[in-house]
């Protein structure tokens, strides 16, 4: 069939799955910490991009000092560096709130401003601590390769890692939300913020925190996004429109959307991509997100609102 | 608020003392300097002591990454210029602008530099795109520019003096070298989707099937930012290439060789060569997941000339051990001693002279890379370069070409 043996087409439907796959959960990733912040509180979060070059850095940072200080523990320091990365993002995003976010909860629109010019000086803080070269973590070898399945199926490791994060990140952000107590207040103040409040949630805390686990995850998944692509001070803008792509296609308000849309998004665009160029691709994919869009403007999964 | 005011009067009165001190013996020393009204028939801004250039590159936005280098060089060049006396016995001074990444801005401050300034040079910009928004200005103003990146060509205007390859310098004698020594019969071609990497894919095109009848297997262009390699690896694998052969720049270029070397292709086991990483770039895709590929560039930072290694010296004396030096670096650096031989060569601080001298064909630098020769065509005469990249981010140089004159408008292509 046009000239390939049959085992090379077996091996490259196997390899472009695991590439689909793979996009899907990196979209994932990019989009939880934005659809949590969207979707729960009905912020636009411009600086989203920018809490993923905090983790992203904080990798960097790790990297750095392991290599200098405790050289034995370079091939395991990444996931204490990813933990880290969710601390420092979420420490990051409480005091956003805590400054600016929670003064403009009834001018979303400022919101959205106010968290753009966020953006920016975020950028140009990352410019003057480390330069305006990106830089190259230093990445444990093991993280790097590709795990030779057979002779002619390589399936990169780097995106199972990122794989494995989402899963993780996805199944705990799932049971915060609809399993313990602080969920049941968000979810509470999502639906309705005065009888929220009037039957004893903090909502305002209940908001702080929600903002910075939101955050949190934006540096867990820059801090995964180091595996594959770049570290500099403006990473992060690289990702912000295809998240609010995913978010938007998604239902804003949705978690379930969010992960629907990732997929299929991820899944046109990879076989897309194959088949057509790479630029085609992406077109072809946004004609039809748009057009889905013209027909349900809420989103593949619309839900109630914040009234 | 009072004391402070005071501390900075005196110190600017030490720091006027130290200038006319400065002035009497550098009168002295350069006897024979050329009077202000003799050198400076068109308002430029030129002194008795002093000759006021441009720096415009973005130290801010998406480009800064990239830029960072070239204004470093700059800079560098413009010390060591005035630690021998100058231009025309007038020391260099420097007025920096931010270009921002933005390419309107470019033009407005490129604007600003030459009617409020009075530059008499400007040295600058970094994409075509940059370059392109600042040139109607430095034509209508009469101004000159310094271009240090390698670029696609089909441009020689008279106020640019293009310090960087253009796309025939790079692109051919690389196509050749890997031809002959890898047997290339299949090229696989991607780039970045904008006007440089079409450009010169589309003159690698045309070579290849023309001239090395080889057969192009693909050919695809990525969007600027992205960073999803996957299916395009992919199609890679199915075709086969002898050959990849690549211009994807900015963080996607990143993204690309971290994925193919998860996808498991290495410099092991296929051949690839690069228009556009060099020692800045390797510093931040990672030399390791470089290793054995190749980059076609007129300058490495490993070459083993004395020249170089005084270059490379002095750069890591001014900006830091860790700073890398690239190609477009060691351009920009050329700049302002090749427009010092031009006005030294005219005599003359003023535009048209300054270009007139450039037009001779006489002007020559010996450059880090080696002695580079200023064509009437606004472009250097060079060599190129191939680096195989190793772990540590820098490349060995596997094949030097002779020199090869600049065509900014092949024909045929």
């Amino acid at each position: 069939m046009f000239g390939y043996s049959l085992s090379d087409l077996g091996s490259i439907v196997v390899m472009q799955g695991f590439s689909g796959l793979s996009l899907f959960s990196v979209l994932l990733l990019m989009a939880l910490g934005l659809a949590i912040i969207f979707g729960q509180m009905g912020v636009i979060n411009m600086a989203h991009g920018e809490f993923m070059t905090i983790g992203a850095y904080t990798i960097y940072v790790f990297g750095k000092v392991t290599q200098q200080y405790f050289p034995a523990l370079l091939p395991y320091y990444f996931f204490f560096a990813i933990i880290a990365a969710f601390a420092i993002a979420f420490l990051v995003g409480y005091l956003v709130e805590y400054l600016i976010i929670r003064h403009l909860y009834k001018r979303p629109l400022d919101t959205l401003l106010a968290t753009w010019g966020l953006s920016l000086i975020m950028q140009q803080i990352f410019r003057s601590i480390f330069g305006g070269r990106e830089v190259s973590p230093n990445l444990p070898d093991w993280l790097m390769g590709s795990w030779a399945v057979t002779d002619t199926i390589d399936i990169p490791i780097n995106g199972m890692v990122v794989m494995a994060v989402t899963i993780v990140v996805t199944g705990a952000v799932i049971g915060f939300l609809y399993k313990s107590r602080w969920g049941l207040k968000v979810r509470a103040t999502t639906q309705n913020r005065i009888m929220a409040g009037s039957v004893g949630i903090n909502t305002k805390k209940v908001d702080r925190m929600t903002f910075a686990v939101g955050c949190g995850i934006a540096g867990i998944a820059g801090a995964a996004f180091t595996t594959i692509a770049s570290t500099g001070p403006t990473s992060g803008s690289q990702y912000i429109v295809q998240t609010f792509l995913v978010v938007v296609f998604g239902g804003a308000t949705s978690l379930l959307g969010a992960i629907a849309s990732a997929f299929s998004i991820a899944q046109a665009q990879s076989i897309l991509t194959f088949f057509l160029t790479n630029a085609m691709g992406k077109v072809v994919t946004l004609l039809v997100v748009i057009g889905i869009l013209m027909m349900k403007p809420e989103g593949l999964f619309a839900s109630k609102v914040r009234k | 608020m009072k004391n402070r005011w005071k501390v900075n009067q005196w110190r600017h009165a030490v720091v006027a003392a130290m200038g006319v001190a400065l002035s009497v013996t550098m009168a002295n020393s350069f006897a024979a300097k050329p009077p202000t009204s003799q050198v400076n028939t068109t308002g430029l801004a030129v002194t008795d002591d002093t000759v006021t250039v441009g720096i415009l590159h973005s130290l801010t936005g998406t480009m800064a990454i990239s830029e960072t280098g070239a204004q470093e060089a700059e800079k560098l060049a413009i010390a060591q210029i005035n630690a021998e006396g100058g231009v025309l016995g007038r020391k260099i001074k420097y007025i920096q602008e931010d270009g921002a990444s933005d390419w309107p801005t470019f033009a407005e401050k490129a604007k600003k530099l030459l009617e409020d300034n009075h530059v008499a040079a400007i040295m600058g910009c970094w994409t075509s795109a940059s370059r392109k928004a600042v040139l109607p200005v430095l034509e209508r103003d009469n101004g000159l520019l310094y271009y240090p990146t390698f670029y696609e060509g089909l441009e020689e205007s008279k106020n640019v003096i293009y310090t960087g390859q253009e796309a025939t310098q790079q692109v051919f004698a690389g196509l050749d070298w890997v031809a002959k020594t890898k047997h290339a019969k299949t090229f696989y071609l991607i780039g970045s989707d904008y006007i440089w990497p079409r450009t010169t894919m589309k003159l690698a095109r045309e070579y290849i099937t023309r001239v090395l009848h080889g057969k192009i297997v693909g050919e695809e262009y990525a969007a600027l930012g992205s960073t999803q390699f996957g299916s395009t690896i992919n199609k890679i694998r199915l075709k086969r290439p002898d050959v990849i052969y690549a211009a994807v720049v900015g963080g996607s270029n990143v993204a690309w060789f971290k994925q193919l070397k998860a996808a498991g292709i290495t410099g092991k086991k296929q051949t690839l060569l690069t228009l556009s990483v060099t020692e800045d770039e390797a510093h931040g895709i990672g030399g390791e997941n470089l290793v054995g590929f190749y980059s076609a560039m007129k300058y490495f930072q490993s070459l083993d000339t004395p020249e170089n290694k005084k270059f490379v010296a002095e750069f890591k004396k001014m900006w830091g051990k860790d700073a890398p030096i690239g190609d477009v670096t060691q351009a920009a650096y050329e700049g302002p001693w090749i427009w010092k031989a031009a006005v030294e060569k005219a005599g003359s601080f003023d535009t048209d002279k300054v270009v007139k001298a450039e037009q001779s064909g006489t002007i020559t630098f010996d450059a880090p890379e080696g002695k580079v020769y200023l064509e009437p065509n606004h472009h250097l005469k060079t060599r190129l370069r191939i680096g195989e990249w190793r772990a540590d981010g820098q490349a060995d140089i596997v094949y030097t070409s002779d020199y090869i004159m600049p065509n900014p408008f092949p024909k045929g292509y």
